[in-house]
């Protein structure tokens, strides 16, 4: 499949603020496509630019092999999900669905029938002559989604289109978006700062930063194959270990010396030299902490450390284990579970076991979140360098 | 104390005021319209239906059509004035917006007879205005700018504006412009956009408009007396002539009351013939 959506080193400024940092990407016809990041990274504008509210002040926009920069929003075949909405409050559900078809002047028929069909979808037939008012949020929410559709638009854009939404909602929009998005066969462009959503929704996810885009890839490529530190504390939790290569113990694997830890091995797909300054993101739920010492395995990393502390979440405990001068944060998954079995204890010696495998390494330094004046999410667990630990 | 007490309670004093200074001196003026002349301002003694007979004065129904068709007009060019004022005031930077309002209401700080008295001194056959046109050729020679109609329509648009403008605005500033954005997202032009989403979100500030243009401009005086001819009279000028000039009071009342229900009568079917559709009613609230 080809390009369908193209952007072309596209910049947005605001007065100061660099919206939109040259950016580029594709997105294929029919994907389901995410834009996520915190707030404030430009995500809003990039679909703004794309619906025609906003021109860029360089690059180019390309639909379907066709330059649509200049074109107007009235004449894109692109609609909008609007953040809040958006629907005409002096208008029926009914009205507000059939906008679109009334302004492209079709015969009343077509209109009639492509609304009756979209009240179908949304299971809100008896809510056609209600005003926005008189429904609920997830109606609302609803009757956007398909308003947007009903053009049949090349591409649908989606601002955060379950924010407003209370959990339980949200969750069951998920999957009619998900459903929708299967049966209508219309590329989705989502934004979302919401990681669970882009994950469960998207194809393709790009994650976004101060204006750039710091990667794109399938959910699980972005999850497991962090780029950046910023990817990698953005989505899901992670601990950050920062070392120094000493030796290249055999192919495709390195040891690295992290301060204030000891050597552990880890997989070098990015082919570093002894020498080198490394960093890696060592998700919490690859670790294994058990009383008993692990089999020896070559390539699994073994470290001794003690309890500080311990959360029973149910389908998952979460211990935080000091190591050296570290702390090292895990989840430990209950996969079979006997009363009897002797459990982890506060100040408990431990074995904290992981394969050279499970760690990833990062194309920056941990130290340079800092730097570079990125404020980790909450959840992020840090322990280079003993610095304090944001839980 | 039950719900209903308390709502009646609460309600009790603007239902006082209203009763005091609106519904008693409207039913006054309208009893004295039946009452006869005593000739030195007064009323005589007894009732009559006389004064009522006497607008039969066939100069009334032409008074009647003019003051109807200035006032109509009057707001109809004020509301068209003031709705893209209105929007342009809601859309732009905040400074501005400030300073939109405040020379919206600055002319408010004059005293309205001076600022009628202004534009005489403007218009007048020796004004620089009149001699600017005659110069540039875009008048005739016996153009006469003041005290025609037109004059009295220009001035009347001049001094409504600001209410017209003010409760547009309101409403503009309230408006969701993103709605604006999601029709023409949907394929609307910027013109549909903002007859069929913009003009609909503002159709109360709209309505407090008409009424506070319509209402006043009906029972004008001052401007048709100080800049109008007798060819631009309206019912006010024949109120006040016929209580300070016939020292005719009933009569005086008698047309007060024509204006009335010439006024009352479209507007009451225009609010209670649109049933419970909402704004009109609320606009209407919004006033009193
Ligand atoms: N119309 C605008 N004028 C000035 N600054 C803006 C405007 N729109 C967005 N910005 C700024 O651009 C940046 C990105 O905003 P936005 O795209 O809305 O982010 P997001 O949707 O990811 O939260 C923010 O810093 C925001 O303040
Ligand atoms: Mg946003």
């Amino acid at each position: 499949m080809n390009d369908f959506l193209e952007f072309k080193n596209v910049s947005k400024r605001f007065g100061t603020v660099q919206a939109v940092d040259n950016v580029s990407f594709s997105v294929k016809r029919g994907e389901f496509f995410s834009l996520l990041g915190p707030s404030g990274c430009g995500k809003t504008t990039l679909l703004r630019l794309m619906a025609g509210f906003e021109q860029p002040d360089n690059g180019s926009i390309l639909l379907d092999g066709q330059d649509i920069t200049q074109i107007p929003p009235n004449q894109r075949a692109v609609n909008t999900v609007f953040q809040n909405y958006a629907l005409f409050p002096h208008l029926t559900v009914r009205e507000n669905i059939a906008f679109g078809l009334r302004v492209a002047r079709r015969p009343r028929q077509e209109i009639d029938a492509a609304v009756t069909e979209m009240l179908k979808l949304i299971q809100m037939e008896d809510k056609a002559d209600q005003r926005p008012n008189q429904i609920s949020g997830g109606q609302k929410q609803r009757v956007a989604i398909v308003r947007a559709l009903i053009n049949r638009p090349r591409v649908l854009l989606l601002d955060e289109p379950l924010a407003a939404l209370d959990l339980k909602l949200r969750q069951r929009m998920l999957l009619e978006l998900d459903l929708i998005h299967d049966q209508v066969g219309i590329t989705f462009l989502y934004v979302t700062h919401d990681q669970g959503e882009a994950m469960s929704l998207s194809d393709r996810i790009a994650v976004m930063q101060g204006g750039k885009i710091e990667q794109i890839g399938i959910p699980a490529e972005v999850y497991e194959a962090p780029k950046t530190s910023f990817v990698a504390s953005f989505i899901g939790d992670t601990n950050f270990v920062d070392g120094t290569v000493t030796a290249l113990p055999m192919p495709n694997y390195c040891r690295v010396r992290v301060e204030g830890l000891g050597e552990i091995l880890c997989y070098n797909d990015k082919q570093k030299a002894v020498g080198d300054r490394v960093n890696l993101s060592l998700r919490p739920e690859k670790f294994h902490v058990t009383l008993e010492q692990p089999q020896e395995d070559a390539r699994l990393n073994v470290l001794r450390g003690k309890v500080e502390n311990i959360i029973y979440a149910g389908n998952h405990t979460r211990f935080w284990v000091h190591i050296g001068e570290r702390r090292i944060a895990t989840y430990h998954q209950h996969r079979r579970y006997h009363l009897d079995e002797k459990p982890i204890r506060w100040e408990d010696e431990v074995w904290v076991w992981w394969d050279a495998d499970s760690g990833y390494m990062l194309d920056d330094y941990a130290p340079l979140l800092e730097e570079r004046g990125i404020t980790p999410p909450p959840e992020t667990i840090h322990s280079a360098n003993g610095k304090e630990q944001r839980i | 104390m039950s719900r209903r007490w308390r709502e009646i309670s609460v309600s009790l004093p603007s239902l006082l005021w209203l009763t005091l200074l609106f519904l008693i001196p409207t039913v006054l003026v309208l009893a004295m319209a039946f009452k006869p002349s005593d000739g030195y301002g007064g009323m005589g003694p007894g009732w009559t239906l006389e004064t009522i007979r006497s607008l039969r004065n066939p100069s009334y129904p032409a008074i009647i059509g003019r003051t109807l068709g200035l006032s109509l007009l009057t707001t109809l060019l004020c509301v068209v004035l003031a709705v893209p004022m209105g929007y342009y005031m809601a859309r732009t930077q905040r400074i501005w917006r400030q300073t939109l309002v405040l020379l919206t209401v600055v002319p408010f700080w004059i005293c309205f007879v001076v600022r009628v008295f202004a534009w005489k001194h403007l218009l007048h056959p020796d004004g620089f205005i009149r001699h600017g046109l005659l110069a540039l050729g875009l008048i005739a020679p016996d153009t006469m700018l003041l005290y025609t109609t037109g004059t009295v329509m220009l001035v009347l648009v001049y001094s409504h504006l600001p209410f017209a403008i003010l409760p547009i605005f309101a409403a503009a500033e309230k408006f969701d412009f993103q709605l604006m954005e999601a029709a023409m997202d949907l394929g609307a032009t910027r013109w549909r956009a903002f007859t069929h989403v913009f003009l609909p979100g503002i159709a109360r500030g709209i309505g407090t408009a008409v009424l506070v243009v319509l209402i006043p401009a009906l029972g004008s005086y001052v401007i048709p007396d100080m800049v109008g001819g007798t060819e631009s009279e309206m019912i006010g000028n024949k109120i006040a002539q016929r209580t300070f000039g016939d020292r005719n009071l009933p009569h005086a009342c008698a047309l007060a009351a024509l204006l009335t229900v010439a006024v009352l009568g479209p507007l009451m079917v225009m609010v209670f013939g649109k049933g419970r559709s909402g704004t009109a009613e609320k606009s209407v609230g919004g006033v009193v």
